[in-house]
């Protein structure tokens, strides 16, 4: 089949705006921007952009106050200071990433949003900031992260590693939460374009067209913010701020920027000429190994000139030659879902699959599941292969009643080539009328399950630092050769709980207080009551004769 | 006496035992009839493994049993089964003891024939043993077979007149759920009887065995309290099982009044409901005190029924617990009134408690509102039911007293 692509003009950017993105001297600030397009064997088109911006301050020493902010959004900086943030994760996703039709994303997602920080160790009260950032990231990106609270807050003790710089091993500086429910749509979009050092109006981020990005399988933007090395040495520090945001499509489009600093295309085409055809060709052909996978990725450089042509557009146009090729299996993969039947109990079943033909490699399984499904730890298994998996490291924190959330994190040994089962059963708990969701019989959400593994790679990683490294590529640090890091985020899960009759809470106190009442009034009743013996009353001749015989004198009748 | 007695206990631990090995046995121990969150089995293990997690039972909410219930379960978890039977067989000796003894002491028991009396017992262990309520709670592994027992044998301590043991049982029963604190006023009532102290106010020997007994509850109760703090080795176990009952903040679904009401009640008035419900079940005891102290047994049996119906989290244990009483009263069931409509009512709630269980949480036909129906209804019952008792107690002794003082005027 031919799909044509989509061609689009953009008029020449007016130069105020064209300064912003310049290199402003006396400072390093740099701006990176970046798309990746990548067919995927299932027709979708998976396009993941990345905007990367550098900002040389260290507010981490004392006394230095930030009040210049450059190519850095002001917003989040002013965050970063207030609240001692180290790192910052924030991502909102709509749709599902489908592992294994669409292989591994660049940069993995659950459905909804979700929030992880590292606070400074300077932070006294960490739970404190922790509302206060989360109610001010609400207002920043319109987005309802208000509802994050203690009761869905968890202190994952091994599964989020700090991303940049920094040894830190104290979780409790460490805040996870994810909202299942929370709907992404263009009112996060447009907050999330402001903070772009141009906006949307040059560079990639002209792409962003509402309405292409919302016809979409899978949408999920994310902001991440964390210190990092200008260098190899690390002589100087900068803080990183990469805003992603990976679409897969079932059409595909084509676009083009205008000025940035950095500002490519990578396009992903595997064995050039073997699943579709490009035009226009171009000579620059570099090759990344990005999870494991070497790739040959086409790449147009925006900054250059020759790239443009006379009619200063560009004009991507992918011809597929049908279908074929292999796409690489991913090597770890998990799904969730939940067993059982009835309002009562249920079971949590994890499936972890492990497709590496002959290595096996532990995963860090963490679970996070609200406090109304009373989980029973003594009733988790772990099989594989249909025999037992003992974890080699359990982290449990029980659930407290409308405080705290479930926490379960296990090291898990997955056998080469099996698929590993984690079971758990709960409970469902009755809640209080005020605490259900206005739509009660939709049912509740219970946040994804996190799978974080390093994975060895049948390609060697390259563990060098290099500026020119394209971005999608030095997401994650790579640390070692033979092993990359992969996230595998799992379902959502919806559970329904019994509810009660939300129409009668005037009719239940009445009602029950009518019994409480019946026993206290028969209580009361027998507590004050006297017996007597009751006199028969005589009949009249009878008294009669009484009256005569007390007049003489003479024992009564009776 | 002897034999019709083995007889009973084979027939109950055989029944038991089959049960056991039945697959209703994990059925019955899941029925919120018969466990509750302070008492089921399957907390008791979770507790068990929490401990061997490293993490403490009470950081979660699911485990609310004391400390020393912990310990006790951790040495014995295996043989879990023989240890519910062995409690119910010494709940069934001391209520055999305890009315074979009683009656001796009762003066009004004198009108009633020896025959009679002389198979009390036997029907007291009869009504217990196999009241399909005891049966289920022993097969699903509630604690509350053990709370029954530690009740018995505090009763029977009492009875036998031995006022340090019957101090320190009634402070483990205490220990354990906070309720049986009702019981110090009738224990104290009885020993002051049998000692021919006159209940005055005045008296000065009445307070000193008042302060006696209290001194001796009281300070085993702290005993108890000190070494499940040294057991553990915080206080966690205070608000977790102390404060779970007050508080009343699992609303799972029980025989009780309590969870509907605390389910739909506006979010203002929660203090103010729950201190008013657990006042209910306390203040009854200085009136009932002080209209029934020369019936002390009696004024435990109402007691217990008290505790039974109004407490936080009721089970079918607590239920049997009271009725086991019944036979001892066996003079007045010519006398009851609408007993035939009462057990009725009783028979019929209790076979309908599964099917709307299973209409609302399974079949999804039915609401809550189902289920609430039957548990008034079933509480209503159990009102009618002792309240009635105490009513034909009551006329019965009148009519009895007249009768004598009638007899004795004659002559």
């Amino acid at each position: 089949f031919r799909l044509s692509s989509l061609i689009g003009h953009i008029s020449t950017c007016p130069s105020l705006i064209g300064q912003c993105c310049q290199r402003h001297p006396g400072s390093v600030d740099e701006f990176q921007e970046e798309l990746v397009i990548r067919p995927l064997h299932s027709g979708d088109i998976y396009a993941s952009f990345q905007f990367r911006t550098l900002w040389d301050t260290d507010f981490l020493q004392e006394g230095q106050k930030v009040s210049h902010y450059r190519l850095f959004p002001k917003s989040l900086g002013q965050v970063l200071s207030k609240f001692s943030v180290r790192e910052l994760h924030i991502s909102f996703t709509q749709g599902f990433w489908r592992t294994m039709q669409w292989g591994q994303p660049f940069i993995p997602s659950p459905p909804g949003a979700e929030l992880w920080v590292w606070f400074h160790d300077t932070v006294s009260d960490v739970d404190g900031n922790w509302k206060e950032l989360t109610n001010v990231l609400s207002g920043i990106f319109c987005a309802s992260l208000n509802f994050i609270d203690l009761t869905n807050t968890v202190q994952p003790s091994a599964s989020f590693k700090p991303l940049g710089l920094g040894n830190a091993t104290d979780h409790r500086f460490l805040r996870y939460a994810t909202l299942p429910r929370e709907i992404v749509c263009t009112e996060n979009l447009t907050p999330w374009k402001k903070l772009l050092p141009c906006g949307s109006k040059a560079g990639l981020a002209v792409l962003l067209k509402s309405e292409k990005l919302f016809h979409s399988s899978f949408h999920s933007q994310a902001v991440h913010i964390r210190p990092v090395c200008q260098d190899e040495q690390c002589t100087s520090k900068a803080w990183e701020l990469r805003q992603t945001l990976n679409v897969v499509f079932d059409l595909y489009t084509a676009g083009q920027g205008k000025k940035a600093f950095r500002s490519s295309i990578y396009l992903n085409c595997g064995k050039t000429g073997e699943l579709f055809e490009l035009s226009p060709a171009t000579p620059l052909l570099s090759q990344a190994v990005v999870l494991g996978d070497r790739r040959t990725y086409s790449v147009f450089d925006l900054t250059r000139a020759e790239t443009f042509g006379q009619l200063r557009s560009l004009n991507l146009l992918l011809r597929w030659k049908g279908d074929g090729g292999e796409m690489l299996r991913p090597l770890l993969h998990a799904e969730r879902y939940v067993a059982g039947f009835g309002l009562q109990t249920g079971e949590i079943h994890t499936v972890i699959y492990n497709n590496h033909p002959y290595r096996a490699f532990p995963v860090l399984l963490m679970d996070s599941v609200p406090w109304y499904l009373q989980l029973y730890i003594h009733t988790l298994t772990v099989t594989s292969k249909s025999r037992d998996n003992k974890p080699s490291y359990i982290h449990y924190q029980p659930a407290k009643d409308r405080h705290r959330p479930h926490l379960l994190e296990m090291l898990i040994q997955l056998p080469p080539h099996s698929m590993t089962e984690v079971t758990v059963q709960f409970e469902r708990a009755l809640l209080k009328w005020t605490e259900y969701t206005p739509d009660p019989n939709h049912g509740f959400y219970v946040g994804s399950s996190v799978v974080s593994a390093l994975v060895p790679s049948m390609v060697a990683m390259s563990t060098n630092f290099t500026q020119d490294q394209p971005l999608f590529s030095s997401f994650v640090p790579v640390k070692e050769e033979s092993s990359y890091f992969v996230r595998v985020y799992t379902e959502p899960l919806l559970v329904n709980l019994p509810t009660p009759d939300f129409s009668m809470p005037y009719n239940v106190i009445c009602l029950t207080c009518t019994v409480v009442a019946v026993g206290y009034g028969s209580f009361y009743n027998l507590l004050t009551r006297t017996f007597q013996v009751d006199e028969p009353s005589l009949p009249l001749a009878k008294r009669l004769a009484n009256l005569i015989r007390r007049i003489r004198g003479v024992p009564l009748l009776t | 006496m002897a034999a019709p007695l083995t007889l009973l206990l084979i027939v109950a631990v055989t029944i038991r035992a089959v049960l056991f090995r039945s697959s209703l046995a994990e059925l019955i121990s899941a029925r919120v009839e018969v466990v509750s969150p302070l008492n089921a089995w399957k907390r008791v293990v979770e507790g068990l493994a929490l401990l061997d997690l490293g993490v403490s039972p009470y950081s979660g909410d699911v485990f609310h049993e004391t400390p020393l219930m912990i310990y006790l379960f951790h040495f014995t978890v295996d043989y879990a089964e023989i240890v519910f039977i062995v409690s119910a067989y010494f709940f069934r000796k001391q209520k055999y003891a305890l009315e074979s003894d009683r009656y001796s002491a009762d003066c009004l028991e004198l009108l009633r024939s020896p025959k009679e009396m002389f198979y009390i017992p036997l029907k007291v262990a009869m009504f217990y043993l196999l009241n399909p309520f005891t049966i289920l709670s022993c097969v699903a592994k509630s604690t509350c077979g053990l709370n029954n027992a530690i009740i018995a044998l505090f009763i029977f301590c009492t009875l036998k007149g031995s006022a340090l043991l019957s101090g320190i049982l009634l402070a483990l029963a205490t220990y354990q759920s906070i309720y049986p604190l009702t019981l110090f006023a009738p224990a104290l009532l009885f020993f002051l009887q049998r000692l021919y102290i006159p209940v005055n106010l005045r008296r000065s020997s009445f307070w000193f065995f008042t302060l006696q007994y209290a001194f001796m509850y009281v300070g085993s109760l702290v005993v108890i309290t000190g070494l499940s703090f040294f057991l553990l080795g915080s206080w966690d176990f205070i608000p977790s099982v102390y404060g779970f009952i007050f508080s009343v903040p699992d609303l799972t679904p029980n025989i009780g009044l309590f969870w509907y009401f605390f389910a739909e009640m506006f979010e203002h008035f929660r203090l103010f409901f729950s201190c008013v419900f657990q006042f209910n079940v306390f203040f009854y005891t200085i009136p009932l005190s002080i209209k029934l102290k020369e019936h002390p047994v009696f004024l435990i049996f109402m007691q217990i029924a008290i505790i039974s119906i109004f407490k936080s989290y009721p089970t079918v244990g607590d239920v049997a617990l009271y009725m086991a009483f019944l036979p001892a009263w066996s003079h007045l069931y010519r006398f009851l009134r609408n007993i035939f409509l009462v057990s009725c009512v009783l028979l019929a709630c209790s076979a309908l408690f599964p099917v709307l269980w299973h209409l609302w949480i399974y079949a999804g036909s039915a609401n809550s509102n189902f289920y609430y129906a039957i548990t008034l209804l079933f509480n209503f019952g159990q009102v009618k039911v002792f309240t009635t008792t105490w009513l034909t107690n009551c006329e019965w002794k009148n009519r009895w007293r007249n009768k004598v003082s009638l007899f004795i005027n004659l002559y």
